[in-house]
């Protein structure tokens, strides 16, 4: 009964996006307002049909209704409760439900919020948003349904796949797809602008802080898996240029690029046909990176040409939605009004090159991830496009935006002064040198390149400081005026010198995690011990231990320092007996933002076990980073100019325009 | 200027490869300079049977064969393109995570450098457009549609002037 239920409110869902797709733009046509404001009640209708949907199947999943393919396939009634919430999402059927009821959710926050928007512009936005809705119903309701029944209901189900029982990649999905999904806010807005022909800076002020929140999500998102990628997988990797992150940071590329221009676009009213373009690009990555990792072509081409439904549905999806929009794109961009000039060297001139060179770092990883795809299809040759390839080629364009970044903030907008910008940047600059002299000469005749990189990460970092410490003129003034100045900053302010002093943070973590890394790999038996990087660790023994789905077999380590004892590390490997897989759980000792990390491999024959012990220095940084930014991108959000928006005039008109 | 550009690839090459290694114990070669040419080498090379992950990371069986032929080529004196060149001859092009430039590959290695010149000649051409072009449309940039105006009228007629935006910051 609450399977059905749950398949029926799919299909109202559908219906009513079969409606918004229509009537709000036959509204708009005809200058209909009541047809226009349909739309929100069909928006927030949809939320609560597919909410009622996803909420049924949740319900499933935890009364382990194993009469359901679905649940059968992922799920086991000894799998402890959170992981019955979170296999929701763990399978393909169940993560494309959420993806739908994250989009609805967007749409009816459009709905919601978005009384101050142009009427016309809001019926136009959330119709678009329904088309892409229908596409994703019918792709679910056709080839994908969770729903689906077993004739003869098993007593036991398979379990979820023990890799994904875990709470790290519990919360990465979803982050993930309110990252992708939301992108599609800014997509609908730069249709609904095409279809109007009409697009002004308070379009722009509308889209930031949509793809800001979206591009926090994505961050946070990305960030997660890393981690989880980092202690799950039991080697100490946090990114493996692996088609499906690519999937993720092409998005992220695009729609960092997209935040920038929709600044000059906001503040200058320049960059607007290349904002709609950015809009229109982010999204199609977020949907091509759903085809990639929901279709099975990378697996092997094969793969998808044999059991192709849901691989070539999902193409089509692609083709229509970024054909489509494409074409109108050609089609309607010539119209729209370019406006603001400047010259080279100005705010605009930095944020177009920070474009230029992320649209061509986003270009690299599309065209590695997807040319060996390209080549075997047309010439049958197999290659493969791993990390060196993406190292050699991506790494290089991260140069010169890093050298950049500090230089953006501090030039003004139209026309900037390069050698001011240079003098005010002196500080960041004797830093960076100091960095580069202190590393150099702590680690000589070690790497060249490490110290090379923490002083370019250093400098993006003082960087961000100065361009603080340039708006509130520290030092120059009394500090109690300095801290006034400092509170009556805008929060956007606070927030660039956040997300950007977040990447020179990450930097850091990446060259010493790369560089100093030190380990030690070896057979251990009990009461033997290993010293790594100044750490003293001692098998205490092996026991074994009984999970709700799982057994383990644990290591007890104590670790000590100089003499110091520290807490002991109990790396595992759990078997679970349903999949017949085994994962290794890592153990983590964190010292400041060094990480011990401690994973177990095969146990030999005569009682010992292979052990692999790392010293990652300051490896928290990686993603320190990531959270960083996302702060920033959170103050830039809560900042009164965007959550104003289209400022009260535009409400008032409405009020009015209601009374007309 | 080449050897600047070759650094400057390295320390990237450097910054976002990570050391992940599933390197077993009994495997590690005895000469620490010939395990380190290993560990290298096996960075560059694929586990054929898993999803893109090099041969240094995996823990496949495949995987730990590769390794161990890999140091038994080291150990019999081959140099590290000898060893590539024995292992491509043995599982072709798809072993090697960097592709080499050939007929085939030639494209995949120019696209990059191409987008980026693309990109910065566009934008050169762009901007010496427009600045040729010089102030001519601003005035029509922020113009309203008839109905639009007429609802202005409207508007200017039953309230006091609106501001039209917000100042500029």
């Amino acid at each position: 009964m609450i399977a059905e239920a749950g398949h029926y409110a799919l299909v109202l869902a559908l219906g009513l996006a079969l409606i918004q797709s229509v009537v709000p733009i036959a509204g708009a046509r005809r200058g209909d307002v009541a047809l226009m404001e349909m739309a929100c009640s069909t928006a927030l209708a949809q939320l609560l049909f597919v909410g009622a949907s996803f909420v049924l199947l949740t319900a499933l999943h935890v009364t382990s209704d194993f009469s359901v393919i679905n649940v059968f396939e992922n799920s086991h009634s000894a799998k402890p409760l959170i992981y019955k919430v979170t296999g929701v999402w763990g399978n393909h059927e169940g993560s494309m439900l959420l993806w739908v009821a994250i989009l609805a959710l967007f749409g009816a926050l459009v709905a919601a919020f978005g009384n101050n928007l142009p009427m016309s512009l809001r019926a136009h936005v959330l119709a678009v948003q329904a088309w892409i809705a229908s596409a994703f119903y019918l792709f679910i309701l056709l080839t994908s349904n969770p729903f689906a029944r077993i004739a003869q209901p098993p007593i036991e189900g398979r379990d979820l796949n023990p890799i994904l029982q875990d709470i790290g990649l519990a919360v990465h999905p979803p982050m993930l797809y309110l990252g992708y999904v939301g992108f599609s806010i800014s997509f609908s807005f730069a249709v609904a602008a095409l279809l109007e022909g009409r697009i002004d800076a308070a379009w722009a002020r509308w889209v930031r802080p949509w793809t800001l929140m979206a591009w926090i999500f994505l961050t946070l998102g990305i960030a997660m898996g890393s981690y989880w990628a980092y202690y799950e997988l039991g080697w100490g990797g946090w990114w493996f240029w692996d088609p499906v992150e690519n999937a993720s940071l092409m998005p992220w590329l695009a729609g960092t690029a997209l935040l920038h221009s929709a600044l000059v676009m906001e503040k200058r009213n320049a960059l607007k046909v290349w904002t709609i373009l950015l809009s229109i690009l982010t999204f199609s990555l977020s949907l091509l990176g759903t085809f990639l990792v929901r279709s099975g072509v990378l697996t092997s081409v094969h793969a998808f040409a044999t059991d192709p439904a849901r691989g070539v549905f999902i193409l089509l999806i692609l083709c229509v939605f970024i054909g489509g929009s494409l074409s109108l794109f050609a089609l309607r961009a010539p119209q729209l009004k370019q406006g603001g000039l400047f010259a080279p060297i100005s705010r605009e001139g930095a944020l177009v090159l920070n474009n230029l060179f992320l649209t061509t770092a986003c270009a690299t990883v599309f065209v590695g991830t997807l040319y060996p795809l390209g080549l075997e299809v047309l010439t049958g040759d197999k290659i493969s496009v791993g990390a060196p390839f993406f190292n050699l080629t991506f790494g290089p364009l991260f140069v010169p935006l890093l050298l950049a970044v500090p230089f953006g903030p501090m030039l003004a907008w139209k026309r900037g002064d390069l050698l001011a910008a240079a003098q005010r940047l002196t500080a960041a600059g004797i830093a960076a040198l100091v960095a580069l002299a202190v590393t150099w000469a702590w680690t000589r005749g070690g790497p060249v390149l490490a110290p090379l990189a923490i002083a370019l990460a250093v400098f993006v970092i003082a960087g961000a400081l100065s361009d603080l410490a340039e708006r509130t003129a520290l030092f120059r003034i009394p500090l109690s005026l300095s801290l006034r100045r400092a509170r009556g900053l805008p929060r956007s302010a606070w927030g660039t010198a956040f997300a950007h002093a977040g990447l020179g943070v990450a930097l850091i973590g990446i060259a010493c995690e790369a560089t100093w890394n030190s380990e030690y790999i070896a057979t251990m038996k009990p009461d033997q011990t290993a010293s790594v990087a100044g750490y003293e660790l001692k098998l205490e023994g092996l026991t074994q231990r009984q999970g709700p789905n799982y057994r383990e077999t644990v290591a007890q380590f104590s670790v000590s320092r100089d003499g110091e004892k520290l807490p002991a590390m109990l790396p595992s490997k759990r078997s679970f007996t349903t999949r017949g897989m085994s994962t290794t759980e890592a153990a983590l000792l964190t010292r400041g933002a060094s990480q011990l990390y401690l994973s177990l491999g095969d146990a030999s024959a005569d009682g010992g076990i292979a052990v692999r012990i790392y010293h990652k220095p300051l490896v928290l940084l990686i993603w320190w980073g990531p959270v960083l930014m996302a702060f920033g991108g959170l103050l830039s959000l809560s900042d009164r100019r965007l959550r104003v928006g289209a400022p009260k005039p535009a409400r008032a008109a409405r009020r009015l325009q209601a009374a007309e | 200027m080449k050897r600047a550009a070759i650094i400057l690839a390295l320390a990237l090459a450097v910054l976002a490869g990570s050391p992940v290694r599933a390197v077993q114990p009994d495997e590690i070669m005895a000469d620490p300079l010939k395990e380190a040419r290993a560990r290298e080498l096996s960075k560059e090379l694929r586990c054929m049977v898993c999803q893109n992950q090099s041969i240094d990371d995996s823990d496949a069986p495949l995987a730990r064969d590769l390794r161990l032929l890999v140091r038994e080529r080291i150990a019999a004196g081959d140099t590290d393109s000898q060893v590539v060149e024995f292992l491509v001859a043995r599982y072709g092009e798809f072993v090697l995570l960097k592709p080499r430039v050939n007929r085939h590959t030639v494209l995949l290695w120019l696209l990059p450098p191409l987008a980026l010149m693309g990109g910065g000649i566009a934008l050169w051409v762009y901007s010496r457009r427009r600045n040729r072009a010089g102030n001519v449309d601003r005035e029509s940039l922020m113009k309203l549609t008839p109905s639009e105006e007429a609802r202005l009228e409207k508007l200017l007629g039953a309230e006091p002037p609106l501001r039209s935006d917000e100042p500029q910051t």
